[in-house]
Parts: C-alpha cells; sequence; structure tokens
C-alpha cells in the first residue's frame, strides 16, 4: 500500500501535521518499494481560498491509498478527496510520522 | 433613505438597537428592517415574524460538460481561488470557494464549462402593520456572505421603493460583508460601549465608514459603565454622538429572553426618539 | 504542546476578558495568540509591547499601468465586479471592489494588467505583561478575513512556543463559523466554549458547537452571566449534557468585566473577588482536562 501522512518534516521522527489543508509536508511511504518520498508544500502558506481543495488536488496525484492525518480534512477538502477513493484516518495528530504508521497497522486510527 | 447600523465588533447591542428602533419608529410611520447578518440572523428573536415569504437565493456556479472537455485544465489555472480542480480526466467544481468571477466560463477554448445558478441562501420577508421584516440566511455549508447580502439589498430596494426608511442590521467586523452594507447605506449608526474594547473597535469601525466616504453617527450603548474615552473620541473627531441608552441589568434579562425594551424603558425610548428625529433631519438635507 | 482555543461563536460573551485572565493565571511559561484579528481586543488587557511588527499580505487586487493602457474597455466587459473603471479611456482598478480574479489580467491584450499581493494586515510579536509572549495581529479596514492570517498567528506563535518549550499556547479565537474560526481550532487540543445566558448566545453556543464536533476536538464551557435568566441557564446546561461538554465554570453577571477592563485590567489582577475565583476554578478544569 501507498501512505501519505501530513508532516511537519521530512523524516520517520518529524512530528505530524495535524492540519490538512496547509499541512506543510506530505511524507509518502510505499511499502511495496520501500521507498520514501517527501513533497514540500509550504508554498500553500501563501495561498488564501481554498487551501484545503488545493493540497487535496496535490494529494489526488500522488495515487495514494490511504491518507493518515490529524484532525481531518474540511469538507471542501473532502469532498475533492473522496474522488480519488482515498482512505482517510485521522487522530494522528500528536504522534510522530513512525507512530501514525504503526497506530495505523494496529488499527488505532479511526477512518473518515 | 438606507440607514446601516453597525459597529465594530460583535456585542455592543447592535441587534438590540435595529430590533427595538424599527419597532417604534413602525409605531409611525413604515419602516423596513433588514437583517444582514447572513451568517447568523437573530433579529428574528425580538420581532417573531409570522407569515413570512421565502425566497431561494441562488448565486452562479461552474458546471462542466464532460463531452466537451479537452481537458487542458486552463480552467484550473485561471482560478485564483481554488474552486476548480482537475484531477486525472475529471473536472471538479467546489461550489463554496467560487467567487463567480467567470474566468473559467470565459476562459475555457470548447465552453464546457457553463455558469448556472445554484441556491446558496434563502430570504425570508414578511410585513406586520407599518413594520416589514427581511431576513436573509446563508445555507449551511456556504461561506460566502457578500453575495447574498447584495442581492438582499437589491431585493429590498426594489421591493420597497416608496420612500419608506430602511435600517440594515450590519455583520460585525469591519471586513467585506459590512464594507458591502456601508457602500449602500447613506448614513452609518455606529453603536458602541463606553469602555476601551468599545472605543477601540469604534475607531476601528468609523475608520472604515470614513474610507467609503460615508456619514457616521454614534450610538452609546449600555451609558454609565466604563469612562468617557468614547465621549472624547466623538468629540476629538466631530462625531455626532445622538443618543446614549442607559445601562441597566434588567435591560440586559429582557433582550435574553429576546423581548423588546423600549415600552418598559422610557428613559430608552427618549434616546430612541432622538435617533429617529436625527434621521429625519437628516434625509431632509 | 497543546492549543487551547477560547471561543464564543456569538461577540460580547466575555470570551476575550476570560482569555486574558486564563493568560494571567498561566504567567509567563506558556505563549499567547490572538486570532480574533478582525476587531482584536485582548491586547487591551495583555498590554503586549508591539516589538516586532511584520506586514502581512493575502490574495491578490490587480492594477492597470497607465503607460501601457490602450483604452479597449475589455478588461471593464469581463470584470463581475464593477471594479474597473474608465476616465479619459484610460481604465483603471478600484481595489475596494476588485476581488483578486485576475480575469483581466487574462484579457488584456497589451498586458497592462499585473496581479500585486494586497497588504491586509499586520502581525505582531510582543512579550505582554506576565513576560509571556503574545503574538497578535490587525487585519486591515475591508480586508477579507480568510483564515491565512490567523493561520499566520498561529503559525508564529508555535515557532516560538518550540523554541522557548512552551506547553500551552492559549488562543483567542475568532467568532462565527467561517474559516477564521476553523482555522483559530485546527490542531486544538481543547477548546473552551464561552456562551452567556441569552437567546442568541445559546443559539450562537449551539452553531459553534457543531463546527467542534466536526472536528473532533474535545471542549469544556463556561456559562457566563448565567444568573441573567435561568430558563435559558437550565437549558443550555440540558444540552451541555446531552453532548457530554464538562461545564468548567458557571459565572454570575458582574460589573466587574466592564470595570476591570475600563482599568485596562484582567480580571485577575483588578482585585481579590469572587469573579477572579471562578477564573481560577475554569483555569484549573481547563487543565485538568487537557492533562
Amino acid at each position: 500500500m501507498k501512505f501519505v501522512i501530513t508532516a511537519k518534516g521530512n523524516s520517520w521522527e518529524s512530528p505530524v501535521d495535524e492540519r490538512f489543508g496547509r499541512a506543510q509536508y506530505f511524507f509518502i511511504f510505499d511499502e511495496a518499494q520501500d521507498t520514501v518520498e517527501v513533497v514540500n508544500n509550504s508554498d500553500i502558506n501563501s495561498v488564501e481560498h481554498g487551501a484545503g481543495p488545493k493540497t487535496a488536488g496535490a494529494i489526488a496525484g500522488l495515487a495514494a491509498d490511504v491518507l493518515i492525518t490529524g484532525n481531518g480534512p474540511g469538507k471542501n477538502a473532502a469532498s475533492v478527496l473522496q474522488k480519488t477513493g482515498i482512505k482517510i484516518y485521522t487522530g494522528a495528530g500528536s504522534m510522530s510520522v513512525r507512530e501514525a504508521y504503526t497506530a495505523f497497522k494496529s488499527g488505532l486510527l479511526g477512518q473518515l | 433613505m438606507k440607514v446601516a447600523v453597525a459597529s465594530g465588533k460583535g456585542g455592543t447591542g447592535k441587534t438590540t438597537l435595529s430590533v427595538n428602533l424599527a419597532s417604534y419608529i413602525a409605531e409611525k410611520e413604515p419602516v423596513v428592517l433588514v437583517d444582514l447578518d447572513v451568517e447568523e440572523p437573530d433579529s428574528a428573536l425580538f420581532i417573531k415574524p409570522d407569515h413570512s415569504s421565502m425566497l431561494p437565493i441562488y448565486k452562479d456556479i461552474p458546471v462542466w460538460d464532460a463531452e466537451t472537455c479537452q481537458l487542458c485544465g486552463k480552467c484550473q489555472q485561471v482560478c485564483a481561488f481554488n474552486a476548480i480542480l482537475k484531477l486525472g480526466r475529471e473536472i471538479l467544481v467546489i461550489p463554496q470557494l467560487c467567487h463567480a468571477c467567470y474566468a473559467c466560463t470565459g476562459l475555457c477554448p470548447t465552453g464546457a464549462l457553463t455558469m448556472q445558478p445554484v441556491q446558496m441562501g434563502e430570504l425570508s420577508h414578511s410585513t406586520h402593520k407599518n413594520l416589514s421584516y427581511v431576513e436573509s440566511r446563508l445555507l449551511l455549508g456556504e461561506e460566502q456572505a457578500v453575495p447574498l447580502i447584495k442581492q438582499t439589498i437589491f431585493f429590498v430596494s426594489h421591493t420597497f421603493s416608496k420612500g419608506e426608511l430602511i435600517l440594515f442590521d450590519s455583520p460585525p467586523g469591519t471586513s467585506c460583508p459590512v464594507i458591502e452594507v456601508m457602500l449602500n447605506s447613506d448614513l452609518i449608526i455606529l453603536v458602541t460601549e463606553p469602555t476601551p474594547f468599545g472605543l477601540h473597535d469604534i475607531s476601528l469601525a468609523v475608520e472604515t465608514a470614513k474610507s467609503l466616504d460615508k456619514c457616521v453617527a454614534v450610538v452609546i450603548n449600555r451609558a454609565g459603565i466604563g469612562d468617557n474615552a468614547v465621549h472624547d473620541f466623538c468629540k476629538a473627531n466631530d462625531l455626532p454622538l445622538i443618543a446614549q441608552i442607559p445601562h441597566q441589568r434588567e435591560i440586559a434579562e429582557l433582550c435574553s429572553n429576546g423581548e423588546l425594551v423600549y415600552q418598559k424603558f422610557p428613559e430608552v425610548q427618549r434616546e430612541l426618539d432622538k435617533i429617529a428625529s436625527y434621521i429625519a433631519e437628516f434625509q431632509g438635507k | 504542546m497543546k492549543e487551547i482555543v477560547v471561543i464564543s461563536g456569538k461577540g460580547g460573551t466575555g470570551k476575550t476578558s476570560i482569555t486574558a485572565s486564563f493568560a494571567m493565571l498561566a504567567g509567563p511559561e506558556i505563549v499567547t495568540a490572538d486570532c480574533d484579528v478582525d476587531a482584536a481586543d485582548l491586547h487591551l488587557l495583555l498590554k503586549p509591547d508591539f516589538r516586532i511588527e511584520h506586514d502581512f499580505y493575502g490574495g491578490f487586487a490587480a492594477s492597470i499601468d497607465k503607460s501601457l493602457c490602450i483604452g479597449c474597455g475589455i478588461c471593464a466587459s469581463v470584470c463581475h465586479f464593477d471594479a474597473i473603471v474608465e476616465n479619459d479611456s484610460i481604465y483603471s482598478v478600484l481595489p475596494i471592489h476588485c476581488e483578486g480574479c485576475g480575469y483581466c489580467t487574462e484579457v488584456c491584450p497589451s498586458l497592462a494588467i499585473q496581479m500585486h499581493d494586497r497588504f491586509t494586515g499586520k502581525w505582531y510579536d510582543s512579550t505582554i505583561k506576565t513576560q509571556g509572549r503574545m503574538i497578535h495581529a490587525k487585519l486591515g479596514i475591508g480586508a477579507d478575513n480568510s483564515g491565512k492570517l490567523v493561520a499566520k498567528v498561529k503559525k508564529e506563535a508555535r515557532l516560538i512556543a518550540e523554541r522557548l518549550g512552551a506547553e500551552i499556547i492559549l488562543i483567542d479565537g475568532a467568532p462565527g463559523i467561517g474559516c477564521p474560526v476553523i482555522s483559530s481550532l485546527s490542531g486544538a487540543a481543547l477548546t473552551v466554549l464561552v456562551t452567556e445566558a441569552t437567546m442568541a448566545g445559546f443559539h450562537d453556543l449551539k452553531r459553534v458547537y457543531e463546527l467542534v464536533k466536526k472536528f473532533n476536538i474535545p471542549a469544556g464551557c463556561i456559562i457566563n452571566k448565567v444568573d441573567l435568566n435561568r430558563e435559558i441557564a437550565e437549558d443550555i446546561r440540558d444540552f451541555l449534557k446531552s453532548e457530554g461538554i464538562p461545564v468548567l465554570v458557571e459565572i454570575p453577571y458582574d460589573e466587574i468585566f466592564y470595570q476591570a477592563m475600563t482599568a485596562g485590567k484582567t480580571i485577575i489582577e483588578f482585585s481579590h473577588n469572587a469573579i477572579a475565583e471562578k477564573m481560577q476554578k475554569a483555569w484549573s478544569e481547563t487543565l485538568a482536562l487537557i492533562g
């Protein structure tokens, strides 16, 4: 499975970014390939309106299976994500990226 | 004649003043009270209208025709509000973010996007004797107040054109929605309380009104609490201080229940009378 | 590091006075953020020194270069906001009406129109009377209050809290139910809902709680002016109970809110009084809730 985790940094130990729309980084882990890629989303800081949907559009382009985040996307972003079929898990807001991944595997995160 | 009742911040008594002033003036002549706090209008708690007529209010949003689209992505590129996204072979519109600028429909090379109306709010209006009440409310999930405010003002101008006094209960703050109301008013009555918060916020509200070249008059609510800083401010800036509504716990209690105040408090009625006279005089000029 | 966001939906419930009292009680170890950027008032009680000031830009506005304008008027014909006017065959933009959509820039045949960052306001990094730090902002007149300036204030508050090792960020949240308050709430560990025993207060409490619920943020409630209306106070208690929201404290209607504010003080500094004790209780209960 391919995972996208909203993050505040670019490593496994970075804290999860509990925000979706204005998340600073996307930490992308491809289980099958065992590769990690980090995409910097901080350009979103200059966006006035529609940060959520814009980020959702960017995530859509990654073709990931699972999104892990903190509070969850707002409704506008959620409507975009729904189109992609990506599964959204929330509740990882106070974890590190690694902890969030483990929590997901242990079935501890809630699915939207 | 259109009079806006506004304040810098919420909680100063703007709605209390609007509903009481409208009801008082309506004892003698026709008045239209318009609640433009479209995110959450609450004048109805006091006016208690019955037999309201409802009107759906629409805004235009782009609708996508997959057949004619060539997936060039120009729409996403020109949209400044991230309201249109190209996801693979699909164009997705997010209606809440659309500002109806028509850039996407105007610039689409194949005409695959057309603007079509979608409901974003509801206007209700009723008349009881001399008092007509109009209120608009955004549908849940809608985010933009300005288009609804604009259309409500348009409705009011066309429905009530016999020279009735029109009172706008404005939204709080000094950002876009308030600007829209002020732009469409002849006179702006600013309500504040005589405290440091009240002073700070009225100075912002005055700056806003003046930047639009509008005439301003000030009403102090809860007179007696706080200090004289607001009085001094009005004097220093040549702002007419036209009434001072006294502070009394009993008044707050009546308001807490959605009741009008002036019938039980002659001192409040006297102040409302001063405001009504000021408006009449202003209109005469 | 945990964020506590104080919100109220409706204005005038005492939210800012309560937030200021909390800041006093918490002392210099926390960072405070004023996210109520459209008519911000927290600074009137906490007396920040406005030490560092930054300009903030949000959104765009169009402007037409007169020297390149050929007077064709295509820009004005596509503008849906009546923001382009003509004078002597030269066209110019009225910034107050300009929505920043950029349609005009796309159609101008002589490339005379540019979009510029719009100055929306200022944000400040200050030290307040507790010697703690505060991030606050002032939105410009007629500016578009999107969540962006709020997001900026929160971001800066977090950066400072990280540097200083502060465990708590206390936030005075924006009113309403739109983007500014959503931005205020995002990432919150707890929200303190301030309401008052009036019809309008209860009405707006329910509305704003819908938002809080959707983002799954734990909440506690302070019922202010609780003795103004017994029936409504009881209705509020019932509502809170049905939603599982603990009451942090109930505060009776008291003039001290105005007296303290007029003296430029928080209720805590004003004098030893029953209301200050209520604030103390509310703050301890709040801390207990975030654990």
